[in-house]
This record gives C-alpha cells, structure tokens and sequence, in this order.
C-alpha cells in the first residue's frame, strides 16, 4: 500500500461517482451511488487493516503543494481512521436507506451524499488547518440541499436554520485560524498541535474554535438547530446529520482545541462542563415529553454529545477514551435509531408516536432490532453505548464528582424516555388500525440494519477493537494536555489506619513469626 | 518620448479603435453592430497584449502624469476582460429586441480607456480626467434604452449624483493641491510625510469621501440599486464590473501611493466604509424582490469585503484587494449572464427574483450555475469566492486588525442569507413559468466558463493568480 496515495483515492471515489450520478438517470443513480460507497467502504477497511497500530502518529501522509497558499496535506491518526471508517460504513447504508424513498430528484440526492461523503472523510484526513476549514464548511452546501429539497413539510425553515446556524458558528473560527497561522507561521496540523500559544491568546482563539464546534457538536443552548435539521431531514439525512456531521465538532475538540490550547482548556472548563451538565438533563427533560419520535431522537443526541464534551475535557485517558467510544457508539446507534423511525414512517407516514403501538406482534424482527438499538442508547453493559457512557463518567468522576453526579443522572433519564419511546412503540396494543398492519421488516430494510446491530454489540463485547488504534493517541494527547489539567476534586489520599486496627495486624504478623 | 508613448500603447490602441469604430458606426449603421462588437472584443485583446508592466516592471510616462507598472497591468487586463464579456452579452442580449445599436462598443471602448487611464493615474489630474472620460460614457450606457423611461430615469440618476460625486472630489482635490502644492501623488506623500494638516486631511476626506461614491461604498452608495435596477441588464452587468475594479484599483494607489503617511487618517475612514457597507449590502438586500437590485447590494457588500483588504494596506492587503476584485468580476459577471437568460415566454426580460423559483426543474444546469455563483458570493467554500475573502482576512490579521476580520466575517453571515435565498428559490420551491429557451453558444461558454472558474478547480488558480496579485501590489511599495 505504500506510495499509493489511498486517502486522496477515498476522497476521489465519491466524488467522481456525485459527478456519474448527475449524469445517468434515476435508476443508474442509485445503482452507482451504492457500488461507489460500497466501494469507499472497502478501501476504508483496507485503510483500517493496513494501520499500523503503535506505529507512526501519522500514517498514509501526502503531501502536494498545490495551492500555493496551503497544501493538499492529508494523513490519518487512530482517531480519525475509526471516523472515517464510522463514516464510509454508514454511508451504503445511506443509500440503501433512501432506495425507495427517495423518488424525486434521484440524480441529485445521490450527488449531494456523495459529496457530503468526500467532505466529511476530508474534514477527518486533512493535515493542514485551511483545508480542513474549506472541508468542514463545505459540508454545509451539500446538507443545506439535502435538508430543503427532500426534506418534511417545515424544511426550508430547518435548512435556513442549520445553514446560518452553522455558518456563524464557524466564520470566527476562520479568524481564530488566521491569527494561529500568524504567529506560527505554519498551516500543518500536527505542527500547530505542538505550538504553544501565549497564554492570553489561547482563551480567544479556544472560544472562537468552541463558537464553531460548540454549534456543530452541538451544545446546550446552541443545540436548537438540531431538532429541527433532524424532523424536517430525510432519513438518510438524518442518519448522517448525527452519525458523522456531530461528531466533527468532537473531533474538533480532540484535534484542535484540547492540544492546541490545554491552558485554554483548563482555564475554560467550566463552560463545556456547565453546558454539558445542563444539556445532559435538560435535554434529557425535553426528550422525554417529545411526540414526535425523530425529535426524542433528536434531543437525545444531544444529551449523548454532553457525555463526550463531558468526557473529552475530563483531561484524563478514562474520559478521552470514554468520550471517543461514545462518539463511535452514538454514531452508530442514533444512526439505526433514524434508520428505524424511518422504517416505521415510510410505511405509516407518521412520526407520532401515539400513531403506533404494539409493533412487536406484527413486526418482530424489527421489534428485535429496535429494542438492541434502545438497549444501546440507553447504554445497557453488552452494548456499545455501555462501554463509551461509563469510561466517560470514570473519567468525570475523577475530574470532577459533581459533574459526574449530574451526568449520571442522564443516564437515568435517558432509560426512561428510551424504554418509554420503546413501550409506547412497540408493546401493548396497536392504537391505530394501520399500525397493526404494518408488514415487518423487508429484505432491504433487514439488510441495512443487521450490520449496524453487529457493530454496536461488537463494540459493546470486545471494544478492544476500536479502542487499540486510538490509544497512542490519546496517550499522546494527554502528554500534551497533561502540564495544564487542572486539580480533580476526587484525589484519593492514604488513610491513616486507626490504632486499633494497626494493633490488631501486630499480633497477626507476630503470631506468623513465631511458627518459624 | 517614444517611450512614454509604448507606455500608454494600450490607451492608445482603444483610442484609434474607437474612432475608428465611431466612424464605422456613423456609416455603417446599426446593422454592422455585430460586427462592431467582435471588433471592439477584437480592440481589447489586442490593447491587453500591449499592457505594459506585465513581464518587466514598466515605469512612469509623462513626467509621472501616468504610471504603466505592474499593479496597473493586472488592473487592465481584469478590466479589459471585465468590459469584453460585458460586451458579448449585450450584444445578443439587445440583439432580440433590435434596439442594439453601434455606438454601444464605442461608447464601452471609450469607458475602457478611461478606465486604464484610473488605474495608471500618478497625478490627481489624470485621476479626474480618466474618472471623466469613463463616468461620461457611462452616463449614457445607463439611459442607453432611450424609449424605456427606467432606463432614462437611471442615466439622469447616475449623471446628477455622478456630477455631485465629482463635484466633491475636485473639491478634494483642489485642497490637497493648496495645502501640499503639488497634484502628483508622490509629492503628495512627501508633503504628508511632514505631518498631516488640518487643510489636508479635509483634501483626504473629500477625495475619498469622491472615490467612495465611484465603488459605492456606503455612505456613498444610495445610487447603485436605482442605476442598476433602470439600466439595461448588459450595462448594469459591466457597471458592476470593470469600472468597480477600475474604481477600486484607483482608491488603492491613491490611498497607498499618495496618503502613504496619513495611512492613520484614512485608515479609520475605510474601515468605516468597508463594515457600513458588508452591514448594509447584507441586510439591505434581504429584502428586495428585483435581481438586479439585490445583485446591486451585493456590489456593496462585496466592495466592503475588498475594503477591509485596503484597509490593512501593506502588500499583502493590496494583493489580497486585486484578488478579491478579480475573482469578484467573474463571479458578478457570472450571475449577471444568468440573469440576462430571464426572459418569460414572450421573450421579455424579467427581473424579478420570484421568477427564478423552481428553475433547477425547468432548466437544471442553468440553476446549477446560478447555486454556483450564489455560494461563491457568499463565501461558502469550496467554492472560489471563498478565497478572496480568506485572502482580505488574512491580510487584515497580519495588519494586527484581528477585530476587524472577526466583525467583518460575522457580517458576511448575514449576506450568506439572500444568497442562500435564491438557492432555496431555484431548488427548493415549486418552478415558476419557465424561461424561453435561448440559443447562445457564446453566453453558454462564458457561463460555462466562469463557473468552472469559480467552482474548486479555481483553487488551482492561487499559485499564479496569487502571484500575479502579489506582484502587482509589490509595485506600489
């Protein structure tokens, strides 16, 4: 594999299939726009198997100078290898997904998820900051048309909304990035993460890049795109709104502002930790009175993301890694929890949840697979959600009790609006005549969640898989951040044993002696 | 001598050809008008092989009246190649209605010298009278529909404010000329160098205060909608165009070259204009209903961003300005082509924005050209406009203006929302009456063209775009 240039061929691939896609009809359009991802998929895993793990920090590196201003720099570490595979997986599924439901305007929708696919693996394998700037933004003019032309009946307001949303989250960035490049005199990536920024910048640039992930992310009370982008999106859209677009501002976190900024970060903490606290119950709350299903979903996304800003800033390997894991998992499992509400509303054309009932006499597999996702989401032990929600709330325990304390408490609330979701869904009886005679899974819909089902109890039974790549990592992360974190408030001290015990191992120790 | 005069070559060039073509126009009538036009296309590339500076580093004709350096060459160029796409469109653009008539190349060429005349000037004295030259002949482009009262309405609008505009300039200029004795620009400099005066700095307020209404600028801008929405399409086309670049690039040299030592002056007054005019061309234009006037606040907005380039002087924010004005031509001309394609069935021109809903059903690779160029005005990467605007960031931050980009580029959110507006028109709304099909090859290719160059290919384009720009700016220095 070496000397071919294989991130610049993942970012190509979809490409030229958006550009074949415009130009065939419907039929070929969905034809091309499956062997393309399909195809994707395959170099990504191959990309996956042919990482050296423990091996350089940077691996598949180019390097062109063609633009003269910044370069056409590529390269992964383990962090972003597992979101792009995240990415380049869930994509067939995409498409498999849109097959029948999307009926007009075939050519364009596959263009549009093609590109979108190029830009999301670009903002993940680009090594220098302005490119990975143009990929991040770029992002926007795919999901803006994804949103408006296929979306429900509210969708031009929810594309407006997420564009300028996004938008002005994003533009201070630019300026923040600017400034960097400034004074270090270089656009590399993985050189900026090893400048240290005087200290008083450090806190502009940070809420300037927080402005722009914090939005992304996103965050309490920026979140209020979400819901909206989320109701009025095509599945599809929706699969990839939260399988891969939120996860760009994590990785943002973890890439930009944690090493580039540590000062900045400790100094700043208590915004993301007082935001998370708050996003993780009161989106919770909200959640949990929701009616419409893609909405619940959407707040507890959310709330999924508190857990990874809560874990990523815990400034400790528990937290980061629990912060990753979730990132994957929710990736995973909000991406299905779409898929399925989708599954539900193509054949009922309802989002209410008081439309359906008792979907388990009637559909029983997807009952099954339903049920997997919520046990994910709620984070039961055997599942991926499990894994990432408790090493996160480790790692916040050991920064900070209190904001464990509160977290925790999502997890709570979180099992109830799931199991609540899933008991009004699938359980009881039907409340409408059309729910109980919705047909059970078909061979397509079957086909496009199995796998996602494998994955999440894969990552739940042995994460070794997907953690082992991202260790180095987040090792070298923490020797960056490490100088900075700030004092946890759980150190254990050593006890100082009462007298009477101390007597009472005397005697034990002397009792030992004498036998000899 | 003679080298003052392989100097202006190009002027000289575009001012034979013009008579030239006058007197052709005069007996040949309005039926060698197309023929007149692909002469006078002819006229300009040729004048445009002639600029000197490109390859060397030119030099001063004329004891310093006229300067042919390397910033005037790319100037020229983008505004030759600014006015001969102007002029390919107009002319099958009249063509359909028979009102196309000779004298449009001729008065384009004439507007063209002027223009070289701008960006070459080294004293304010060629400054005014190339300002003339090109502000007379746009005078009656504006009204050159002479049946349509809108388009009268608009020549008597631009003419009276022009006048006003030139009025307070000569002002200017005549104290600068009092209070430092001198109308060359490096004199002019020299005399600021002492310390700036107060008679002096009312010389600078007004000659900019001038220059801002020929870019208009805010608060300087009140006739860009009314002129670009009365003129006929093809001539509000080039107005946005080449002579912004030509008004422009003047503002440049006359802000770096001659008020080099008041850059502290001057410096607050641009940027000023240059965040009045992103706020205002942003949210003036949200909500407007006619193409042509929300292309106008467009201009506005746009000319703010260039603005903040100029406003951080030094080379790299002079080069960064050029950029912006090159890219920014193709992308108006661009949009502006599409626009000459809205006609209803009938064959009339329509100009409302409405009337572009739904145009990605009836006429999809129209619409993608039009999304194209919406996004690249809003800067939304990776579409090229977005570079010029990371390049008048970029130099604004190295000046130490960091509060500036940040201010100006949360303004350019605002902007983003009309052109995401006519995105959402063209894809998400259901279609309007569909255009009349055109058949025009030429309009087709330039369409074809300019948006190739302003989709991710242009990136392409920064290495020699970006040093061709840099170079040009090194001249000033």
């Amino acid at each position: 594999m070496q000397g071919f240039p294989i991130l610049s061929a993942i970012l190509a691939l979809p490409l030229l299939g958006a550009l074949a896609c415009l130009l065939s009809g419907p039929v070929a359009a969905r034809w091309i726009a499956l062997a393309t991802t399909l195809a994707t998929l395959a170099l990504c895993i191959g990309l996956w198997l042919t990482y050296q793990i423990g091996g350089e920090q940077w691996q598949f590196t180019e390097y062109k100078e063609i633009f003269g201003r910044f370069a056409w720099a590529l390269g992964i570490d383990g962090i972003a290898l597992m979101l792009i595979v995240l990415t380049a997986f869930l994509m067939p599924i995409c498409i498999a997904a849109s097959w029948t439901a999307i009926e007009k305007r075939v050519p364009e929708f596959m263009a549009c998820f093609l590109f979108m696919e190029t830009l999301m693996i670009g903002v993940f394998c680009a090594q220098d900051i302005f490119l990975f700037y143009i990929f991040f933004e770029a992002g926007l003019i795919p999901m803006y048309l994804i949103i408006g032309i296929w979306g429900g009946a509210n969708r031009i307001y929810a594309a407006y909304k997420f564009f300028l949303y996004t938008l002005l989250g994003s533009v201070l960035m630019l300026v923040a990035m600017l400034w960097m490049v400034n004074f270090a005199g270089t656009t590399s990536i993985p050189a900026l993460m090893e400048t240290d920024f005087p200290a008083e910048a450090q806190n502009w640039l940070w809420l300037a890049f927080f402005a722009s992930f914090a939005v992304k992310m996103p965050m309490w009370p920026v979140h209020t795109w979400l819901p909206d982008a989320h109701v009025q999106a095509p599945t599809a859209g929706s699969v990839i709104l939260a399988g891969v677009l939120l996860k760009m501002g994590g990785y943002g976190f973890i890439r930009f502002s944690l090493p580039m900024f540590p000062e900045a970060s400790a100094y700043l903490i208590w915004i993301v930790f007082g935001l998370s606290m708050v996003a993780v119950v009161y989106t919770s709350l909200v959640a949990l009175v929701q009616q419409d299903m893609k909405k619940l979903i959407a707040y507890s996304s959310v709330a999924h993301m508190a857990f990874v800003t809560i874990g990523l800033f815990a400034f400790n390997k528990q937290g980061i890694e629990g912060g990753l894991v979730v990132m994957l998992s929710h990736g995973l499992v909000s991406g299905a929890l779409f898929l399925c509400v989708g599954v539900v509303y193509d054949r009922l054309h309802s989002r209410d949840i008081d439309k359906y009932g008792g979907l388990s006499n009637n559909m029983p597999q997807f009952a099954l697979l339903f049920m997997i996702f919520t046990m994910a989401s709620v984070g039961l032990p055997g599942t991926s959600g499990f894994v990432g929600e408790f090493l996160a709330l480790v790692g916040a325990y050991e920064a900070n009790s209190w904001v464990a304390a509160v977290a925790t408490t999502g997890i709570i609330l979180g099992a109830a609006y799931m199991l609540w979701l899933y008991w009004r869904i699938a359980f009881g009886t039907a409340r409408t005549a059309e729910a109980a005679a919705l047909p059970d899974l078909s061979k397509r819909e079957l086909l496009i969640l199995a796998p996602i089902a494998a994955a999440v109890l894969w990552m739940g039974v042995y994460p070794e898989s997907f953690m082992a790549p991202m260790r180095a990592d987040v090792d070298a992360l923490l020797a960056r951040i490490e100088r900075a974190a700030p004092e946890g408030d759980a150190r254990r001290t050593a006890g100082r044993p009462a007298p009477a015990a101390r007597d009472a191992h005397v005697p034990a120790t002397k009792a030992e002696g004498t036998h000899h | 001598m003679l080298h003052d005069f392989l100097l202006i070559l190009p002027e000289e060039i575009l001012s034979v050809g013009a008579l030239v073509l006058m007197l052709a126009a005069a007996w040949g009538g309005d039926k060698a008008a197309p023929v007149l036009t692909w002469l006078a296309v002819l006229i300009l590339g040729v004048a445009a092989l002639f600029v000197p500076g490109i390859a060397d580093a030119g030099g001063t004709a004329f004891g310093g009246l006229f300067i042919g350096d390397s910033f005037a060459a790319f100037s020229k160029i983008t505004i030759y190649a600014g006015a001969a796409i102007a002029l390919i469109a107009a002319m099958s653009w009249f063509g359909r209605d028979r009102d196309y008539r000779a004298e449009y190349p001729v008065l384009i060429l004439f507007s063209a010298i002027g223009m070289g005349m701008m960006v070459s000037a080294g004293d304010l004295l060629t400054l005014y009278v190339g300002l003339e030259l090109q502000s007379l002949a746009a005078y009656v482009l504006a009204s050159f529909q002479r049946t349509d009262t809108r388009s009268a309405e608009a020549g008597l609008k631009y003419f009276v404010l022009g006048a006003l505009a030139s009025g307070i300039l000569l002002y200017g200029i005549s104290l600068l000329y009092g209070f430092t004795g001198t109308t060359q620009f490096g004199g002019i400099a020299a005399a600021l160098g002492h310390g700036v005066s107060t008679g002096q700095l009312f010389g600078i307020v007004f000659v900019l205060a001038g220059l801002a209404f020929k870019i208009s600028a805010v608060p300087f801008h009140m006739w860009t909608p009314d002129v670009y929405e009365g003129a006929p399409t093809p001539v509000t086309a080039f107005f946005a165009s080449a002579p912004k670049v030509a008004a422009m690039a003047l503002l440049v040299r006359v802000a770096v070259e001659a008020m080099a030592p008041a850059l502290h002056e001057w410096r607050q007054i641009v940027i000023f204009a240059a965040l009045a005019s992103t706020v205002l061309g942003g949210v003036a234009a949200i909500g407007q209903r006619s193409v042509k006037r929300l292309l106008a606040y467009s201009s506005i907005n746009n000319v703010g961003f260039a603005l903040v380039g100029l406003a951080a002087a030094g080379p790299a924010g002079v080069a960064s300005v050029l950029f912006y004005m090159a890219v920014y031509v193709v992308m108006t001309l661009g949009a502006f082509l599409v626009v000459l394609r809205m006609r209803d069935a009938q064959g009339r021109p329509v100009e409302t924005i409405a009337s572009l809903a739904g145009l990605s059903r009836t006429r999809p690779m129209l619409a993608l050209a039009m999304a194209i160029f919406m996004f690249s005005l809003a800067g939304i990467p990776p579409l090229f406009g977005f570079w010029p605007k990371f390049l008048v960031f970029d130099a604004a931050v190295g000046a130490g203006l960091t509060w500036l980009a940040a201010v100006a580029i949360a303004t350019s959110v605002v902007s983003a929302f009309y052109y995401i507006k006519i995105v959402k028109l063209i894809y998400f709304d259901e279609p309007a009456p569909a255009f009349a099909e055109t058949k025009e090859p030429v309009g087709t290719a330039l369409i074809f063209a300019s948006a190739v160059f302003v989709s991710p290919l242009g990136y392409l384009a920064i290495p020699w775009l970006g040093a061709a720009a840099a170079r040009a700016a090194g001249a000033l220095f």
